[in-house]
């Protein structure tokens, strides 16, 4: 069981300048951002497949859920996606399926 | 030089040392007097009344970076924003040392333009990625990164007045 505390910390909406700012390469940002766990898995599904690739590959993404969400399990998960080396749809896929996962075992844990 | 309706007019010999300045700014009085058959005390004056006009906004130096080995990335960062935060985020950008020159464009959407400089990629990349996107007002950003410049020089007095004639 989760502590309710680590839950909400995880879960809460951070401030604008420490949102995840997505990007598609050096410099070039497509203007979608997300400021919370629940904004990061809907954006996932919405952003274009080249910006997940730019982040995946750099750590961004398991960076920001380690150092501003600071859920650790998550980011260790995020980690090892890169080693299968997805790519386009499927990286979104997979991606997708491991942080709305966790989101929801959170929520749930949180409600109960 | 004159003011004519609240505008800074240049006489002949204004625009000569504009031009003798442009090419070598640590020139003497003396030395541009020589260069143009005039007293040192005249030139002295006409300088003075440019600068008290603003007409010369400052003396500075170009450094070759390359020389003295200090490595860094130039980009041209076009950022486009929502049309009534555009002023406060071209504000925002000054603040930055980053930064090197702020424009704003009306070519397309309403965006400003900067010149950014950064020690690499990454460093250039990380402000703006923490600088730039979270600004109130940024809709995206476009980068381009310099990979070679063909060509760098001032607005030059010279070759404008040279044109203005013809």
């Amino acid at each position: 069981m989760v502590a309710n505390s680590f839950i909400s910390r995880v879960l809460r909406k951070v401030p604008r300048e420490n949102a995840f700012y997505f990007f598609t390469s050096i410099g070039n940002y497509t203007g979608e951002n997300a400021a919370s766990l629940e904004e990061f898995v809907r954006k996932i599904k919405e952003v274009d497949a080249k910006s997940l690739g730019f982040h995946l590959y750099r750590g961004d993404f398991e960076k920001w859920v380690a150092e501003t969400l600071e859920d650790e399990e998550l980011a260790e998960k995020i980690r090892s996606l890169k080693s299968l080396s997805p790519s386009g749809n499927s990286l979104r896929n997979q991606l997708y399926l491991i942080v709305s996962k966790r989101y929801e075992k959170l929520k749930g844990e949180f409600c109960s | 030089m004159k003011i004519k309706n609240q505008a800074v007019v240049l006489d002949n010999l204004d625009w000569k040392i504009l031009q003798i300045l442009q090419g070598n700014a640590k020139q003497t009085y003396t030395e541009i007097g020589q260069l143009l058959g005039v007293a040192h005390s005249t030139i002295y004056d006409h300088i003075h009344k440019m600068e008290e006009h603003g007409v010369i906004k400052k003396y500075t130096v170009v450094v070759d970076l390359e020389k003295i080995g200090i490595k860094h990335v130039t980009a041209i960062m076009t950022v486009f924003t929502n049309p009534k935060e555009s002023e406060k985020v071209a504000k925002r950008l000054l603040e930055s040392k980053e930064v090197l020159e702020v424009s704003a464009s009306l070519s397309e959407n309403l965006s400003i333009i900067a010149k950014v400089v950064a020690e690499d990629q990454n460093k250039l990349h990380l402000f703006i990625a923490q600088s730039v996107a979270p600004l109130p007002g940024v809709l995206r950003v476009r980068t381009s990164i310099i990979t070679r410049k063909y060509k760098d020089e001032r607005f030059s007095i010279e070759k404008w007045k040279m044109e203005s004639k013809h």
